[in-house]
């Protein structure tokens, strides 16, 4: 997705090649800082649910395990951190959902911060109010679900 | 068949999971095609689960893949972020008039309107790069117009994009389906860029995959809070998915862009085939 000399960067085109090749080395970087968020959150998140779910099986073979009580599942913030502090197995696998399930956030941002390094004020305009769209239905959907 | 805590059925999930990973990061859709099916046809769970589980996969099939088609300079950021703000306004609105929607009849005009799409996809399965585009003014604006590095052809591919506000207006009609139905509609995200904007096939399912994970992370705190995601049945789903994603993504960039489309296509009408079905079900029942 390298814009070369189209005609919407007359800016880029008066100053030349090498102003250009600065910008191509940048928006490369930017999308290389978006790659590595990305894969950042997706490794922590498989890591943490896989440590919930070892330990969830772990407890569930031996002799204990009979009595967990798999109806019983955290879903509000608080009450996945009140699970996290016992160590509670299906607390630690909900805690990785999360971390997954805000990836997209991360990457919303992170682009913001991208656009603007590439001084792309448009695409910062338009990626912020992406995130407000976002922001605006996790207080609505808290609000009415 | 064997329900949540036995291990049995996470490995059953895990496996399918993990093809529909593979599958859904090679044509931009978020896995949800197989996943809800499979968990309540297969295994009995209740659909509002089985939708909180292809939250997740949606999800995981988005980040799983994308940091490799970011890295990789296939995914057009401009062209996701940009139509990003029709699917994420068409979401919060779908979410709102969830509650009035006559569901069924809701799952049986999308279902139609896929069938029909798949006609012009059909015609153009042989077109390996679409020729003769010419940028919009909307796409000038935007500096939409790009190039990705073709592995398949062995060249740098330069494209246009034109019929913007078209690609826009169905993006919107993406994102409020995905409100109101609670499924990706990542096929719908393809079909916008591949037919209405002609972004090369490559370019529009990496670009939808990026853009199903955004749009399914709007409503997923509300599934969330709800409780339908369930530990036991999301966690096999994340794992899997993750894992086919990734094999995924380092699949497609040796594919041609008419093997991608002769995947997509039965894929379409599987999923029309699945939304008339469960457009019939709500109806008679």
């Amino acid at each position: 997705m390298i814009p070369h000399t189209h005609d919407e960067q007359p800016i880029e085109k008066a100053q030349g090649g090498q102003p250009a090749r600065n910008r191509e080395a940048l928006i490369r970087q930017a999308e290389l800082v978006i790659s590595y968020v990305l894969r950042i959150g997706v490794l922590l998140s498989a890591l943490i649910i896989l440590v919930g779910v070892v330990s969830f099986y772990h407890s569930y073979f031996t002799a204990s395990g009979h009595a967990v009580n798999t109806a019983a599942f955290p879903h509000t913030l608080g009450g996945v951190g009140a699970g996290l502090a016992h160590g509670d197995s299906l607390a630690i696998i909900m805690f990785g959902l999360l971390v997954l399930l805000m990836t997209p956030v991360a990457r919303v941002v992170v682009s913001i911060v991208a656009f603007a390094l590439e001084r792309d004020w448009r695409y910062v305009v338009i990626t912020s109010i992406v995130l407000c769209i976002l922001i605006i239905s996790f207080v609505l959907g808290r609000g009415g679900a | 068949m064997p329900t949540a805590p036995h291990l049995l059925f996470f490995i059953l999930v895990f496996a399918a999971s993990l093809f529909a990973g593979l599958v859904g990061a090679l044509v931009g859709l978020g896995g949800g095609v197989f996943v809800v099916p499979l968990l309540t046809l297969a295994f009995g769970l209740p659909i509002h689960e089985a939708i909180g589980a292809s939250i997740v996969s949606v999800i995981a099939t988005s980040s799983g893949a994308a940091a490799a088609y970011v890295r990789d300079r296939l995914t057009n950021l401009r062209v996701g972020m940009f139509l990003e703000i029709a699917t994420t306004l068409g979401a919060l609105t779908g979410a709102f008039l969830a509650v009035i929607a006559p569901t069924g009849a809701l799952f049986l005009v999308f279902g139609a309107v896929l069938i029909i799409s798949a006609v012009p996809l059909a015609i153009r399965i042989g077109e390996e790069l679409p020729r003769g585009v010419k940028s919009d003014r909307l796409a000038r604006t935007l500096g939409l117009a790009g190039s990705y590095p073709d592995q398949h052809l062995g060249e740098e591919v330069a494209y246009e994009v034109t019929h913007v506000p078209a690609g826009f207006s169905m993006m919107y009609v993406a994102g409020l389906i995905s409100g109101l139905l609670g499924i990706g509609s990542g096929s719908f995200k393809v079909l916008a860029m591949d037919s209405a904007m002609r972004l090369p096939m490559k370019v529009s399912t990496t670009t939808s995959n990026f853009m199903i994970g955004v749009t399914a992370a709007a409503s997923a705190g509300i599934y969330f809070e709800r409780g339908d995601i369930n530990p036991l049945i999301a966690a096999p789903v994340a794992l899997g998915v993750l894992a086919g994603a990734t094999i995924g993504a380092r699949t497609l960039a040796r594919l041609s862009n008419t093997t991608i489309r002769k995947l997509f296509i039965p894929l379409l009408v599987l999923i029309a085939a699945e939304m008339l079905f469960r457009g019939g079900s709500v109806i008679f029942h």
